[in-house]
């Protein structure tokens, strides 16, 4: 399954996991910080509503 | 019918397109992005000279064209919010920023590791590498003015204007080498040119890998402007609830 990458193989797969994980880390913050300001965001205007 | 980009400055008229736009993009960055990457991986052949290293190209390039057009998609919304006002265009500017910085940092870190068994060495003080580490650079200071600063249209004057100065180094990053005929950094991979163009077995994995790096880009640029606008609107709330 593993192409063979020679004398590079190192330098190859740490590059693209490196790159992987970059991205999935910053798609995980997204996501997270998205949730985070939804949830408040309806509690306050929750709050908003109950106080109006 | 379509609308003009101005109705979008609505951030009501943003959420209800971009909501129905988002789940579209995702599958779409998805397929292109797995089918570039794992074309690239495993299905392309060594270079001659590159050996296997040629495989980092997949990332390399999509990644440093994405943090050049990042920032310049940031100019372009922080001269909006200069001449217009219009605040969507300034959160998206804000948004994008940790993107680029990403696709930044990539850029750097596949170029370092190709650059070592290629030219002998992690890093070079190379005209088009020194002014990607200091786009990385602006894109820090950026994020970080940002943070640093609590009156929202204040932090978008401000950070608008460095977005202005940090143009510069944004298109010396893109053509460092044309400017400047010496360091250690090829020409483009890719032209309009065909000539100057990798051989097409490199060239096709290579162009779906690009597409998958602007298409995410656009994705998550929409998620994350979303976000602050909520953010901003979290905000508003919470201030009227402080001085009632």
């Amino acid at each position: 399954m593993m192409p063979d990458l020679g004398k590079y193989g190192t330098e190859v797969t740490s590059a693209y996991v490196v790159s992987v994980v970059l991205l999935l880390v910053l798609v995980w913050l997204s996501l997270r910080r998205a949730r985070r300001v939804r949830r408040d965001l309806e509690q306050q205007e929750n709050k908003a509503g109950r106080n109006a | 019918m379509i609308m003009s980009i101005w109705e979008y400055a609505n951030p009501r008229q943003f959420m209800a397109t971009s909501g129905r736009v988002l789940p579209w993009l995702v599958g779409l960055t998805l397929i292109n992005l797995l089918v570039g990457l794992v074309w690239g991986f495993f299905f392309t052949p060594d270079d001659y000279r590159q050996g296997a290293t040629v495989k980092i190209i997949y990332l390399h390039v999509p990644s440093a064209l994405m943090a050049i057009n990042a920032w310049m998609m940031m100019l372009v919304a922080s001269l909006i919010w200069l001449i217009r006002r219009h605040h969507v265009s300034a959160l998206a500017a804000r948004a994008a920023a940790p993107i680029g910085l990403t696709m930044t940092l990539i850029a750097l870190l596949t170029g370092a590791i190709w650059g070592k068994p290629m030219w002998g060495t992690y890093w070079a003080w190379d005209p088009r590498l020194t002014s990607f580490l200091i786009l990385f650079l602006f894109y820090l200071g950026y994020i970080a003015l940002w943070e640093a600063i609590e009156v929202p249209d204040v932090a978008a004057d401000l950070t608008s204007v460095l977005c202005l100065v940090g143009s510069v180094f944004a298109l010396l990053s893109r053509y460092a080498v044309n400017f400047w005929n010496q360091g250690l950094h090829q020409g483009a991979s890719l032209s309009l040119d065909k000539k100057e163009n990798v051989a097409d077995v490199f060239y096709f994995p290579l162009l779906v890998s690009i597409a998958g790096f602007v298409l995410l880009f656009l994705t998550l640029l929409l998620l994350r402007t979303r976000t602050e606008i909520r953010a901003r609107r979290l905000q508003a709330l919470r201030a009227r609830e402080l001085s009632a």
